[in-house]
Protein backbone atom coordinates (compact mmCIF):
# COMPACT_ATOMS: atom_id res chain seq x y z
CA UNK A 1 0.00 0.00 0.00
CA UNK A 2 1.11 3.49 -0.76
CA UNK A 3 2.73 5.37 2.22
CA UNK A 4 3.81 8.61 2.84
CA UNK A 5 6.57 10.00 5.53
CA UNK A 6 4.92 10.88 8.71
CA UNK A 7 6.78 13.36 11.44
CA UNK A 8 5.46 13.80 14.85
CA UNK A 9 7.73 16.66 17.12
CA UNK A 10 7.05 18.24 20.45
CA UNK A 11 9.52 21.23 21.24
CA UNK A 12 11.38 18.97 23.66
CA UNK A 13 11.98 16.08 20.80
CA UNK A 14 11.27 13.97 17.41
CA UNK A 15 9.05 11.63 18.28
CA UNK A 16 8.20 9.82 15.42
CA UNK A 17 9.25 9.87 11.55
CA UNK A 18 8.71 7.05 9.23
CA UNK A 19 6.61 5.68 6.39
CA UNK A 20 3.45 5.22 7.41
CA UNK A 21 -0.13 4.13 5.64
CA UNK A 22 -2.20 6.84 7.46
CA UNK A 23 -2.45 8.93 10.29
CA UNK A 24 -5.74 10.18 12.15
CA UNK A 25 -4.86 13.62 13.88
CA UNK A 26 -6.99 15.58 16.08
CA UNK A 27 -8.18 18.70 14.09
CA UNK A 28 -9.76 21.60 15.69
CA UNK A 29 -12.65 20.83 13.56
CA UNK A 30 -13.11 17.27 14.29
CA UNK A 31 -10.74 13.92 13.64
CA UNK A 32 -9.07 13.63 10.58
CA UNK A 33 -8.12 11.12 8.44
CA UNK A 34 -5.14 11.78 6.22
CA UNK A 35 -3.91 8.93 3.77
CA UNK A 36 -0.95 9.38 1.43
CA UNK A 37 -1.68 12.59 -1.55
CA UNK A 38 -4.23 14.23 0.91
CA UNK A 39 -4.12 18.03 -0.47
CA UNK A 40 -1.89 20.26 1.39
CA UNK A 41 -3.16 21.84 4.65
CA UNK A 42 -2.77 23.93 7.52
CA UNK A 43 -4.98 22.96 10.40
CA UNK A 44 -4.32 23.04 14.15
CA UNK A 45 -4.35 20.65 16.34
CA UNK A 46 -6.81 20.37 19.86
CA UNK A 47 -5.69 17.80 22.76
CA UNK A 48 -6.19 13.97 21.20
CA UNK A 49 -5.28 10.73 20.57
CA UNK A 50 -2.88 10.37 17.28
CA UNK A 51 -3.26 7.10 15.54
CA UNK A 52 -0.43 5.91 13.17
CA UNK A 53 -1.40 2.84 10.50
CA UNK A 54 1.45 0.44 9.04
CA UNK A 55 1.24 -2.91 6.97
CA UNK A 56 -2.47 -2.75 7.66
CA UNK A 57 -2.62 -2.54 11.43
CA UNK A 58 -2.25 0.46 14.06
CA UNK A 59 1.10 0.73 15.51
CA UNK A 60 1.59 3.67 17.33
CA UNK A 61 -1.03 5.61 19.72
CA UNK A 62 -0.26 8.79 21.37
CA UNK A 63 -1.71 11.47 23.37
CA UNK A 64 -0.82 15.19 21.93
CA UNK A 65 -2.01 18.18 23.92
CA UNK A 66 -2.69 20.50 20.88
CA UNK A 67 -0.48 21.86 18.52
CA UNK A 68 -0.30 22.35 14.33
CA UNK A 69 -0.17 19.95 11.77
CA UNK A 70 0.84 20.56 7.96
CA UNK A 71 -0.21 18.14 5.26
CA UNK A 72 1.32 17.98 1.78
CA UNK A 73 0.27 14.88 -0.46
CA UNK A 74 4.25 13.36 0.72
CA UNK A 75 4.32 14.12 3.78
CA UNK A 76 2.60 14.70 7.78
CA UNK A 77 4.66 17.17 10.11
CA UNK A 78 2.81 17.38 13.62
CA UNK A 79 4.14 20.11 15.70
CA UNK A 80 2.98 18.75 19.01
CA UNK A 81 2.45 20.81 21.91
CA UNK A 82 3.57 17.70 23.77
CA UNK A 83 3.51 14.10 23.13
CA UNK A 84 3.01 11.09 24.87
CA UNK A 85 3.12 7.51 23.98
CA UNK A 86 -0.49 6.10 25.28
CA UNK A 87 1.07 3.12 27.01
CA UNK A 88 3.48 5.68 28.70
CA UNK A 89 0.69 7.95 30.15
CA UNK A 90 0.19 7.88 33.80
CA UNK A 91 -3.20 8.07 35.01
CA UNK A 92 -2.25 10.16 38.32
CA UNK A 93 -0.01 12.45 36.25
CA UNK A 94 -2.79 12.94 34.09
CA UNK A 95 -5.64 13.54 36.48
CA UNK A 96 -3.49 15.58 38.42
CA UNK A 97 -3.00 17.63 35.49
CA UNK A 98 -6.51 17.76 34.37
CA UNK A 99 -7.40 19.06 37.91
CA UNK A 100 -5.07 21.97 38.02
CA UNK A 101 -6.45 22.61 33.98
CA UNK A 102 -9.43 22.73 35.92
CA UNK A 103 -8.64 24.79 38.63
CA UNK A 104 -6.91 27.28 36.09
CA UNK A 105 -10.92 27.36 34.28
CA UNK A 106 -12.24 28.72 37.01
CA UNK A 107 -9.53 31.40 37.84
CA UNK A 108 -10.61 32.65 34.35
CA UNK A 109 -12.89 36.22 34.50
CA UNK A 110 -15.35 36.92 31.98
CA UNK A 111 -13.35 40.02 31.29
CA UNK A 112 -10.40 38.12 30.15
CA UNK A 113 -9.52 37.93 26.51
CA UNK A 114 -11.62 35.63 24.63
CA UNK A 115 -8.37 33.86 23.25
CA UNK A 116 -7.05 33.48 27.06
CA UNK A 117 -10.46 31.84 27.33
CA UNK A 118 -10.97 29.38 24.69
CA UNK A 119 -7.24 28.98 25.85
CA UNK A 120 -8.32 27.47 29.07
CA UNK A 121 -10.92 25.82 28.15
CA UNK A 122 -8.95 23.77 25.43
CA UNK A 123 -6.52 22.72 27.39
CA UNK A 124 -9.30 20.98 30.35
CA UNK A 125 -10.34 19.43 27.22
CA UNK A 126 -7.39 17.95 26.68
CA UNK A 127 -6.36 16.99 29.41
CA UNK A 128 -10.01 15.13 29.98
CA UNK A 129 -8.96 13.33 26.94
CA UNK A 130 -5.44 12.09 28.53
CA UNK A 131 -7.26 10.76 31.61
CA UNK A 132 -10.10 8.93 29.34
CA UNK A 133 -6.98 7.92 27.58
CA UNK A 134 -5.34 6.60 30.58
CA UNK A 135 -7.98 5.10 31.78
CA UNK A 136 -8.68 2.54 28.39
CA UNK A 137 -5.03 1.73 28.54
CA UNK B 1 61.55 34.51 52.37
CA UNK B 2 58.52 32.33 53.09
CA UNK B 3 59.46 29.71 55.29
CA UNK B 4 59.06 25.89 54.72
CA UNK B 5 56.43 25.10 56.35
CA UNK B 6 54.03 28.69 54.89
CA UNK B 7 55.62 26.75 51.25
CA UNK B 8 54.09 23.21 52.42
CA UNK B 9 50.50 25.06 53.47
CA UNK B 10 50.62 26.78 49.71
CA UNK B 11 51.49 23.60 47.54
CA UNK B 12 48.64 21.68 49.35
CA UNK B 13 45.83 24.63 48.98
CA UNK B 14 46.77 24.82 45.38
CA UNK B 15 47.03 21.01 44.59
CA UNK B 16 42.93 20.78 46.71
CA UNK B 17 42.17 23.86 44.26
CA UNK B 18 43.43 21.64 40.94
CA UNK B 19 41.52 18.88 42.71
CA UNK B 20 38.37 21.03 42.72
CA UNK B 21 39.01 22.91 39.27
CA UNK B 22 39.63 19.05 37.81
CA UNK B 23 36.60 17.97 39.35
CA UNK B 24 34.29 20.53 38.11
CA UNK B 25 35.36 20.01 34.35
CA UNK B 26 34.94 16.95 34.69
CA UNK B 27 31.11 17.60 35.80
CA UNK B 28 30.79 20.36 33.04
CA UNK B 29 32.16 17.47 30.28
CA UNK B 30 29.30 15.19 31.28
CA UNK B 31 26.76 18.09 31.38
CA UNK B 32 27.62 19.67 28.83
CA UNK B 33 26.77 16.14 26.95
CA UNK B 34 23.56 16.33 27.93
CA UNK B 35 22.71 19.77 27.45
CA UNK B 36 23.60 19.62 24.11
CA UNK B 37 21.99 16.35 23.34
CA UNK B 38 18.76 18.14 25.02
CA UNK B 39 19.49 21.72 22.40
CA UNK B 40 19.71 18.90 19.51
CA UNK B 41 16.17 17.50 20.38
CA UNK B 42 14.31 21.02 20.11
CA UNK B 43 15.84 21.63 16.99
CA UNK B 44 13.83 19.99 14.02
CA UNK B 45 10.49 21.35 16.03
CA UNK B 46 12.22 24.79 15.70
CA UNK B 47 12.86 24.22 11.94
CA UNK B 48 9.51 23.02 11.41
CA UNK B 49 7.86 25.82 12.96
CA UNK B 50 10.30 27.98 11.06
CA UNK B 51 9.03 26.66 7.87
CA UNK B 52 5.38 27.22 8.24
CA UNK B 53 5.84 30.79 10.11
CA UNK B 54 6.95 31.77 6.87
CA UNK B 55 4.81 30.49 4.47
CA UNK B 56 2.26 31.36 6.61
CA UNK B 57 3.73 35.03 7.91
CA UNK B 58 4.29 35.97 3.81
CA UNK B 59 0.64 35.80 3.83
CA UNK B 60 -0.89 37.50 6.49
CA UNK B 61 1.82 40.16 6.89
CA UNK B 62 0.73 42.37 4.26
CA UNK B 63 -2.92 42.23 5.26
CA UNK B 64 -3.83 45.02 7.50
CA UNK B 65 -5.35 42.89 10.26
CA UNK B 66 -1.99 41.57 10.76
CA UNK B 67 -1.47 40.30 14.67
CA UNK B 68 0.61 42.54 16.52
CA UNK B 69 3.36 40.04 17.22
CA UNK B 70 4.44 39.02 13.93
CA UNK B 71 3.87 43.28 12.20
CA UNK B 72 4.69 45.13 15.82
CA UNK B 73 2.61 48.34 16.60
CA UNK B 74 4.63 50.30 13.84
CA UNK B 75 6.35 52.50 16.70
CA UNK B 76 10.50 51.75 18.01
CA UNK B 77 9.62 53.66 20.99
CA UNK B 78 10.20 51.01 24.10
CA UNK B 79 12.66 48.03 23.60
CA UNK B 80 12.05 45.25 25.81
CA UNK B 81 15.73 42.66 25.99
CA UNK B 82 15.75 39.60 27.49
CA UNK B 83 18.68 38.72 28.41
CA UNK B 84 19.52 35.09 29.21
CA UNK B 85 22.79 34.11 30.88
CA UNK B 86 23.59 31.06 33.44
CA UNK B 87 22.59 30.90 36.91
CA UNK B 88 26.62 30.00 38.05
CA UNK B 89 30.18 31.63 37.30
CA UNK B 90 32.78 29.90 37.07
CA UNK B 91 32.60 29.47 33.75
CA UNK B 92 35.02 32.15 31.99
CA UNK B 93 33.85 35.08 30.17
CA UNK B 94 30.65 33.39 29.55
CA UNK B 95 28.33 35.67 31.45
CA UNK B 96 30.21 38.46 31.25
CA UNK B 97 29.88 38.59 27.24
CA UNK B 98 26.37 38.44 27.25
CA UNK B 99 26.41 41.04 30.20
CA UNK B 100 28.79 43.47 28.28
CA UNK B 101 26.49 42.76 25.36
CA UNK B 102 23.53 43.49 27.01
CA UNK B 103 25.26 46.84 27.91
CA UNK B 104 26.38 48.81 25.36
CA UNK B 105 22.93 47.88 23.46
CA UNK B 106 20.98 49.17 26.57
CA UNK B 107 23.52 52.19 26.36
CA UNK B 108 23.15 52.87 22.11
CA UNK B 109 19.58 52.35 22.48
CA UNK B 110 19.27 55.05 25.63
CA UNK B 111 21.51 57.52 23.46
CA UNK B 112 19.06 57.65 20.57
CA UNK B 113 16.28 58.51 23.49
CA UNK B 114 14.70 55.34 23.49
CA UNK B 115 13.14 53.23 26.52
CA UNK B 116 14.62 50.27 27.60
CA UNK B 117 13.02 47.58 29.66
CA UNK B 118 14.69 44.31 30.69
CA UNK B 119 13.50 40.69 31.82
CA UNK B 120 16.43 38.62 32.53
CA UNK B 121 16.94 34.63 32.44
CA UNK B 122 19.11 33.16 34.96
CA UNK B 123 20.64 34.61 38.34
CA UNK B 124 24.31 36.05 37.11
CA UNK B 125 22.61 38.26 34.50
CA UNK B 126 20.66 40.08 36.61
CA UNK B 127 23.37 40.66 38.92
CA UNK B 128 25.55 42.47 36.45
CA UNK B 129 23.09 44.14 34.74
CA UNK B 130 21.62 45.54 38.24
CA UNK B 131 24.43 47.40 39.19
CA UNK B 132 23.87 49.91 36.56
CA UNK B 133 20.52 49.62 35.00
CA UNK B 134 18.04 48.60 38.31
CA UNK B 135 15.36 50.99 37.23
CA UNK B 136 14.74 49.03 33.52
CA UNK B 137 13.95 45.74 35.48
CA UNK B 138 10.65 44.18 34.89
CA UNK B 139 11.05 41.32 35.91
CA UNK B 140 13.69 38.49 36.34
CA UNK B 141 13.31 34.81 36.21
CA UNK B 142 15.79 31.86 37.55
CA UNK B 143 16.44 28.55 36.69
CA UNK B 144 18.59 27.42 39.32
CA UNK B 145 18.76 24.38 41.50
CA UNK B 146 16.61 22.50 38.52
CA UNK B 147 18.17 19.77 37.03
CA UNK B 148 16.76 20.44 33.64
CA UNK B 149 15.12 23.20 31.69
CA UNK B 150 11.63 22.13 30.30
CA UNK B 151 9.46 23.60 27.47
CA UNK B 152 7.01 24.68 29.96
CA UNK B 153 9.65 27.20 31.65
CA UNK B 154 10.34 28.97 28.58
CA UNK B 155 6.46 28.77 27.94
CA UNK B 156 6.12 30.64 30.87
CA UNK B 157 8.63 33.78 30.16
CA UNK B 158 6.77 33.78 26.59
CA UNK B 159 3.67 34.24 27.83
CA UNK B 160 5.02 36.94 30.35
CA UNK B 161 5.71 38.67 27.14
CA UNK B 162 2.89 38.09 25.76
CA UNK B 163 1.05 39.68 28.18
CA UNK B 164 3.53 42.92 28.38
CA UNK B 165 2.84 42.95 24.87
CA UNK B 166 -0.99 43.45 24.66
CA UNK B 167 -0.78 45.46 27.75
CA UNK B 168 1.49 48.08 25.20
CA UNK B 169 4.61 47.87 27.63
CA UNK B 170 6.81 47.61 24.86
CA UNK B 171 7.34 47.79 21.02
CA UNK B 172 10.27 45.79 20.02
CA UNK B 173 11.41 42.78 21.54
CA UNK B 174 14.86 41.27 21.54
CA UNK B 175 16.31 38.57 23.07
CA UNK B 176 20.49 38.65 24.02
CA UNK B 177 22.20 35.08 24.29
CA UNK B 178 25.27 33.12 24.14
CA UNK B 179 24.85 31.13 20.71
CA UNK B 180 26.66 27.91 20.79
CA UNK B 181 28.78 27.38 18.31
CA UNK B 182 31.00 24.66 19.64
CA UNK B 183 32.95 23.77 22.69
CA UNK B 184 35.00 26.36 22.99
CA UNK B 185 33.27 29.08 21.54
CA UNK B 186 30.18 30.95 22.48
CA UNK B 187 28.92 33.93 20.67
CA UNK B 188 27.09 36.45 22.30
CA UNK B 189 24.50 37.37 20.12
CA UNK B 190 21.17 39.72 19.73
CA UNK B 191 17.73 38.60 18.03
CA UNK B 192 14.89 40.10 17.03
CA UNK B 193 11.89 38.98 18.83
CA UNK B 194 8.83 40.92 17.84
CA UNK B 195 8.20 42.21 15.34
CA UNK B 196 8.95 38.14 14.15
CA UNK B 197 11.46 38.23 11.60
CA UNK B 198 10.36 36.66 8.37
CA UNK B 199 12.89 34.76 6.05
CA UNK B 200 12.68 36.86 3.17
CA UNK B 201 14.65 33.96 1.04
CA UNK B 202 11.48 31.96 1.61
CA UNK B 203 9.23 34.44 0.24
CA UNK B 204 8.95 33.80 -3.65
CA UNK B 205 8.15 29.94 -2.92
CA UNK B 206 5.73 30.52 -0.09
CA UNK B 207 3.74 32.96 -2.17
CA UNK B 208 3.03 29.78 -4.62
CA UNK B 209 2.56 27.44 -1.35
CA UNK B 210 0.16 29.70 0.35
CA UNK B 211 -1.99 29.80 -2.41
CA UNK B 212 -1.80 25.76 -2.28
CA UNK B 213 -2.27 25.60 1.26
CA UNK B 214 -6.07 25.56 2.79
CA UNK B 215 -6.28 26.30 6.44
CA UNK B 216 -8.52 25.03 9.11
CA UNK B 217 -9.65 27.29 11.14
CA UNK B 218 -8.59 30.37 9.17
CA UNK B 219 -4.90 31.96 8.33
CA UNK B 220 -5.34 34.50 11.17
CA UNK B 221 -6.40 31.87 13.86
CA UNK B 222 -3.66 29.62 13.18
CA UNK B 223 -1.65 32.46 13.22
CA UNK B 224 -2.60 33.41 16.63
CA UNK B 225 -1.76 30.68 18.56
CA UNK B 226 1.10 29.69 16.49
CA UNK B 227 2.90 32.92 16.77
CA UNK B 228 2.88 32.82 20.59
CA UNK B 229 4.60 29.07 20.28
CA UNK B 230 7.17 30.74 18.17
CA UNK B 231 8.11 33.19 20.58
CA UNK B 232 7.79 30.53 23.42
CA UNK B 233 10.23 27.95 20.93
CA UNK B 234 12.78 30.74 20.42
CA UNK B 235 13.12 31.60 24.02
CA UNK B 236 13.26 27.88 25.00
CA UNK B 237 15.87 27.54 21.90
CA UNK B 238 18.10 30.38 23.81
CA UNK B 239 17.46 29.04 27.14
CA UNK B 240 18.73 25.76 25.91
CA UNK B 241 21.82 26.76 23.46
CA UNK B 242 22.75 29.22 26.44
CA UNK B 243 22.74 26.16 28.85
CA UNK B 244 24.94 23.89 26.28
CA UNK B 245 27.57 27.04 26.31
CA UNK B 246 27.58 27.92 29.77
CA UNK B 247 28.94 23.89 30.25
CA UNK B 248 31.29 24.59 27.23
CA UNK B 249 32.54 27.61 28.72
CA UNK B 250 33.00 25.73 31.85
CA UNK B 251 35.02 23.03 30.68
CA UNK B 252 37.51 25.34 28.99
CA UNK B 253 38.08 27.89 32.39
CA UNK B 254 38.27 24.82 34.49
CA UNK B 255 40.94 23.16 32.27
CA UNK B 256 42.67 26.56 32.46
CA UNK B 257 42.77 26.65 36.18
CA UNK B 258 43.77 23.33 36.46
CA UNK B 259 46.45 23.82 34.22
CA UNK B 260 47.62 27.19 36.04
CA UNK B 261 47.21 25.16 38.96
CA UNK B 262 49.72 22.98 38.16
CA UNK B 263 52.20 25.03 36.87
CA UNK B 264 51.94 26.90 39.59
CA UNK B 265 52.45 23.60 41.65
CA UNK B 266 55.48 23.02 40.01
CA UNK B 267 57.07 27.00 41.08
CA UNK B 268 56.21 26.38 44.47
CA UNK B 269 57.36 22.92 44.94
CA UNK B 270 60.86 24.27 42.82
CA UNK B 271 60.67 26.69 45.59
CA UNK B 272 60.31 24.68 48.14
CA UNK B 273 62.79 22.48 47.47
CA UNK B 274 65.76 25.60 47.17
CA UNK B 275 64.38 27.09 50.20
CA UNK B 276 65.17 23.43 51.77
CA UNK B 277 68.39 22.94 50.36
CA UNK B 278 69.60 26.39 51.28
CA UNK B 279 68.40 26.12 54.78
CA UNK B 280 70.66 22.42 55.21
CA UNK B 281 73.47 24.10 53.75
CA UNK B 282 73.41 27.02 56.24
CA UNK B 283 73.16 24.45 58.96
CA UNK B 284 76.39 22.61 57.54
CA UNK B 285 78.24 26.01 57.19
CA UNK B 286 77.21 26.52 60.89
CA UNK B 287 78.48 23.39 62.01
CA UNK B 288 81.42 23.41 60.27
CA UNK B 289 82.59 26.88 61.12
CA UNK B 290 81.73 26.18 64.91
CA UNK B 291 84.02 23.11 64.91
CA UNK B 292 86.60 25.31 63.20
CA UNK B 293 86.19 27.56 65.51
CA UNK B 294 86.99 25.46 68.81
Amino acid sequence: MATFQFELVSPEKLLLSRQVEMATIPAAEGEMGVLPGHAPMIVALRGGIIRVRENGAETETLFVGGGFAEVSPERVTVLADEATPLASLSRAASERRLAEAEAALREVQTSDPEAKRDAALARVLAMRTAVEAAQAA
Amino acid sequence: MASLKDLRGRINSVKSTRKITQAMKMVAAAKLRRAQAQAEAARPYAERMEAILASLGAVVASSPTAPRMLVGNGADRVHLLVVVTADRGLAGPFNTNVGRLARNRIRALEAEGKQVKLLTVGRKGASFLKREFASRFIAEVSFAGRKRVEFADAEAVAVQVTELLEEGAFDVCSLIYNRFRNVITQIPTEQRLIPAPIPEAAAPATDRLAALYDYEPTEEEILATLLPRNLAIQIYRAILESAAGEQGARMTAMDNATRNAGEMINKLTLNYNRTRQANITRELIEIISGAEAV
